[in-house]
């Protein structure tokens, strides 16, 4: 019998509701992946058996300077392919098969790698890059141009994990619960088509970002021509994508807080800014004016990691669940309240995340940095290369 | 009150507040009927003066101390002092035209109609019970060159 | 000599209601309609009829209805009586054809191909009347990056100069002396209690228009008619018109006799003499000619008014909108080619251009393929007839749509096309004080406001059925729209997708 080849994400634009769910430690203390997997498998009815993953930051601290490329293989060729690429413009400190477990749900996983590599010093000096750029970069060229090939993840020290399949079977098979992070995310997805594809499963990753969603973005078009713009190329056709797209041109690029970069994406109304002050008016009418392409629209919850913690976000209507609570140094968040209460009983300060109003909360080292810092964003091209000035040896200070 | 008033800058000469108020004060209130049938003819009480170039609907101001009330002999000529409309009866009216020689506005008009001629006015269209909102010819007017505003009257 | 022009149109009067008010005879400025007592009845001069239908409106019996001449052609689907009509007119006169308003010729209109979207199960339509639905705009250009202050909500970088538009669409460009002051006055009126702009077209800015000029667009094209500082620094915005939709590559030519007292006082030009827009700006012969005269413009206005260039679209346009983009402009304006006009010549009009919807799509996406498409607005012109022909235009990739002919015929026009003969029965397009004074700006303002306020109403349905609570999220937003009777090559300039799929 032929097998039908299913439709892969990219082909066709698929709506899809979902179930998202985030834990963390502020403290940056390592909790293993069997509470995210419990409180993910609460919410079984909001997915529907066609995706789901994670996302763990703190997993790889042995390679904590290394990019931790999780790649899915369909094909022999495709590795081959692959790893002859990754020679050319990385250096490999290790690769190896992520260990599975086999889940009887769990149909046709396809091969899955990872190699913890850094960029090669000379290619990225001669690419005129900075190094997440360039890695950045090399990752798209693989997922666009490589056939059989998907990079899952692209982060240091993190990965995703991800899959056809409920997100509790996911888990269990690549057995989450051998690894401890300070921050977990995970998803359930209810695609209205069949994608069945490794690939197309969330967590969507770039470089350290991790996104899961909850939603429909009905800006989906505005927002993918306008981050097209700027070399981002949405071959998957989901919110998702272009949702990290726009963190990743918002938050690293034009140097933004993630929490600056949210606002700017669930921007205020003018309702609300009419009432401001002029000057704080002003401020926010610039940040409408020169992004608003960058708003996005529709019904949608996020869950952003990266290095830095989570970042919750609901749209500006608030038309998706999102719950948040605390407990000590923890914070949790999923689309439903239940699904906290289930791995912390006596959570406290449970509530909604507002609409529009971005939900931060960073590692406790972090968040001592940056109030140290200025509070002025950085675009990335302004800052020097780090593998441009780090060669050479700091100035020595005058007696 | 509320009066009618005329602003000549915009008349543009085509007469539908003739023509609307004709028909109002038809007994059938069809332009066609009153027009062509109905007799005796009903008379339109606002008339446009002038030419092309420069015109202007002329019609009862109402006023607070009517001359042709002060005026008439006959007494058909009054001012409501409720709703300070001023009418002329015609069962009363006997033609004298003292009422025409004091308006100050050229406002009232002796037509011959049936066996004698008789004073007609504007009447506001609204001695009509039932009939509220602007006269016809306020409302007939493509070009608000006539309104219907509160005023104290001149 | 014997004119072997046949009469267009044929007045009927149905006897039954006509009453002989005369209401016909005065409304008729071409002197159609007369009531003739010898006769007992009104007779018509159907030749001098140009449709205009003033009288059918003015009738207070509606005993009239205007029909075409009904002579029947020779049978030729080739020499129809239209083309043999304009060699008759030609043979008579030996002359340019002249005709007004947008290209009438039955070539596709793109709008009503584009489909819109709306939202069920996965995602809520979203009810304007309960949730708040944004549809202001800014215009003009804006860094592609911000540096900001986040702490103090400050922004550092230097924001360019913006306008802002409550409703996504302006009143575009027509001057004192191809309309009245009082159809300008009629925009002004309605711009400002709109919160959007009107623009003075090349004829100046009339000192009764001063009190709206926060609400002005001042042109500055070929003629510099009424252009000097005091002008260019009384309007909220700029706009050099290098070319206009109905006659890309044409000037403009206002007869003398429309060049009255007013007129000319508002150009700078003497009373009686034709004023005459060359066909191109004798300084700007290139590009960066353009880049010199919008520098000029911003140095005698500091740098305080955003300055939009305006093109017809043309085939080359998507290059053309982005050099203009790199030659400064802030806000760049495509007129396609069923945009109107006061006269052009008709073969002109009637044959060169391209559609606005193509030109628009085109130039978005050529902005965007350069990466400089947030950077700069986009405003397109050239019959937008609907408020669902600005949500596909601002889908399609527009910040903003121009609307002209629209606004005039809220202001009674009836599309007759023969503005260029000074007789306007509704007192748009003639300085004759008859006639302009038929048009009373209070009323017709009010009639524009609402009509626009009904277009925004009608946009913010459309919007929150797409799930899609800002204009911001809907423009470029071609997800939205679906294409229907369309072609490959169509649908891949366009940008969009088939329906169903």
């Amino acid at each position: 019998m032929p097998i039908r080849e299913s439709l892969r994400e990219g082909a066709v634009r698929i709506p899809s509701g979902c179930a998202i769910a985030g834990i963390m430690d502020r403290s940056g203390a390592r909790h293993d992946g069997s509470d995210i997997l419990k409180s993910i498998a609460l919410m079984h009815d909001r997915g529907n058996g066609l995706g789901g993953g994670f996302a763990a930051y703190g997993i790889y601290p042995e390679y904590r300077d290394l990019y931790a490329f999780h790649i899915m293989y369909e094909s022999r060729e495709a590795r081959a392919e692959t790893e002859a690429y990754l020679d050319t413009f990385f250096m490999s400190e290790k690769q190896e098969r992520i260990p599975t477990e086999p889940v009887a749900a769990i149909k046709n996983p396809p091969d899955i790698w990872r190699y913890f590599v850094a960029p090669h010093p000379m290619r990225l000096n001669m690419s005129g890059l900075d190094e997440a750029e360039y890695t950045m970069q090399h990752v798209f060229h693989i997922n666009g141009k490589v056939n059989g090939a998907f990079v899952a993840s692209s982060g240091k020290n993190m990965g995703a994990f991800k899959g056809v399949g409920y997100p509790e079977d996911i888990g269990e098979f690549y057995r989450i619960r051998d690894y401890d992070a300070w921050a977990w995310t995970a998803h359930g997805r209810f695609p209205t088509n069949t994608p069945g594809w490794w690939g197309g499963a969330h967590p969507f990753t770039l470089l350290n970002w991790s996104v899961v969603h909850n939603g429909e973005i009905s800006s989906y078009d505005a927002n993918r021509r306008y981050v097209e713009q700027f070399g981002y190329g949405c071959e998957l056709q989901t919110d998702t994508e272009v949702i990290t797209y726009l963190f990743d041109l918002l938050a690293r690029r034009h140097g933004f807080s993630q929490e600056m970069a949210a606002h700017i994406m669930t921007a205020s109304s003018w309702d609300d800014i009419d009432r401001m002050d002029p000057d704080r008016a002003a401020f926010e009418t610039a940040l409408r004016v020169a992004y608003s392409s960058a708003l996005v629209n529709g019904p949608f919850s996020v869950i952003l990691g990266s290095d830095e913690g989570l970042l919750a976000l609901n749209d500006r209507l608030k038309l998706r669940a999102l719950m948040v609570g605390e407990k000590g140094p923890m914070t949790y968040l999923a689309s439903e309240q239940a699904a906290i209460e289930v791995i912390c009983p006596d959570v406290e300060n449970v509530r909604p995340v507002e609409g529009g109003v971005p939900f931060v909360v960073q590692l406790d080292e972090v968040a001592e940095r940056k109030r140290r810092e200025s509070a002025e964003n950085r675009p990335a091209r302004e800052k020097p290369y780090q593998h441009e000035v780090g060669v050479m040896p700091p100035k020595r200070k005058e007696a | 009150m509320k009066r009618i008033y005329a602003i000549e800058a915009w008349c543009i000469d085509c007469k539908r507040c003739e023509v609307a108020c004709k028909t109002f004060h038809s007994r059938s209130r069809d332009t066609v009927k009153a027009f062509t049938v109905e007799y005796p003819q009903p008379q339109n009480r606002v008339r446009v003066e002038g030419t092309r170039q420069l015109s202007v609907a002329v019609n009862c101001r109402h006023c607070a101390q009517p001359k042709c009330v002060e005026g008439c002999i006959s007494g058909a000529m009054t001012k409501n002092p409720r709703t300070g409309v001023v009418t002329s009866d015609p069962r009363k009216c006997v033609g004298c035209r003292t009422c025409v020689s004091l308006c100050p506005f050229g406002a009232v008009r002796i037509e011959d109609v049936a066996e004698k001629g008789i004073a007609y006015k504007c009447d506001l269209c609204g001695e009509v019970p039932g009939e509220a909102g602007e006269p016809s010819c306020v409302a007939a007017c493509p070009n608000r060159a006539l309104i219907y505003v509160e005023s104290e009257g001149c | 000599m014997l004119d072997y022009l046949l009469p267009r149109y044929k007045v009927l009067r149905d006897r039954d209601e006509c009453v002989q008010c005369g209401v016909c005879e005065r409304s008729c400025a071409n002197g159609v309609h007369k009531v003739d007592e010898d006769l007992g009845r009104v007779t018509a001069d159907h030749a001098k009829c140009v449709n205009c239908q003033r009288c059918v409106v003015m009738c207070p019996t509606t005993a009239i209805a205007i029909t075409r001449w009904p002579q029947v052609d020779a049978g030729s689907g080739n020499w129809t009586l239209e083309a043999m009509q304009d060699i008759a007119k030609q043979a008579q006169t030996g002359a340019v054809l002249l005709a007004s308003m947008g290209n009438p010729k039955d070539y596709p209109i793109y709008w009503d191909h584009l489909l819109l979207n709306a939202s069920q199960v996965t995602n809520p339509s979203i009810d304007p009347l309960r949730e708040p639905m944004e549809t202001r705009v800014f215009l003009g250009s804006r860094p592609g990056m911000l540096k900001v202050n986040e702490r103090e909500h400050v922004v550092m970088t230097p924001m360019p100069p913006q306008i802002r538009l409550d409703v996504p669409l302006m009143f575009s460009a027509m001057s004192f002396g191809s309309v009245s002051l009082n159809a300008q006055k009629s925009l002004a009126m309605a711009a400002k209690e709109l919160g959007t702009y009107f623009n003075t077209g090349e004829g100046g800015l009339h000192r009764d228009l001063e009190a709206y000029a926060d609400h002005a667009i001042v042109q500055v094209a070929s003629g510099r008619f009424g252009v000097d500082p005091h002008y260019l620094n009384a309007g909220a915005a700029i706009e050099i018109k290098i070319g206009q939709g109905a006659k890309p590559g044409i000037g403009g030519h206002l007869p003398g006799e429309k060049i009255n007292e007013e007129v000319s006082r508002t150009r700078m030009i003497p009373q009686g003499t034709d004023a005459i827009s060359p066909a191109p700006h004798h300084d700007i012969y290139s590009i960066e000619d353009l880049r010199q005269l919008i520098f000029s413009l911003k140095e005698a206005t500091l740098y305080r008014k955003p300055v939009a260039v305006k093109i017809a679209a043309v085939h080359n346009v998507a290059a053309i909108a982005s050099g203009m983009a790199r030659a400064g402009a802030d806000i760049i304006v495509v007129d396609g080619f069923r945009g109107g006009t006061g006269a052009a010549p008709k073969r002109i009009r009637d044959n060169v251009g391209i559609p606005i919807e193509l030109a628009l799509a085109a130039v978005d996406q050529r902005l965007r393929d350069e990466g400089i498409r947030s950077t700069v607005s986009l405003v397109a012109a050239g019959s937008v007839r609907s408020s669902a022909d600005v949500v596909r235009a601002i889908a399609l990739g527009a910040d903003a749509a121009y609307i002209a002919s629209a606004a005039l015929i809220a202001l009674g026009c009836h599309q007759c096309q023969d503005c260029s003969s000074g007789r306007c029965n509704w007192g748009i397009a003639t300085q004759n004080p008859d006639l302009t004074k038929r048009l009373n700006p209070e009323v017709a303002a009010e009639r524009v406001v609402n009509l626009v306020r009904g277009w925004n109403h009608e946009i913010k349905e459309m919007m929150g059925g797409m799930g899609i609570n800002a204009i911001d999220s809907l423009r470029g937003n071609r997800l939205m729209l679906r294409g229907i009777g369309l072609n490959d090559k169509e649908l891949e300039i366009l940008g969009v997708k088939y329906a169903g799929e």
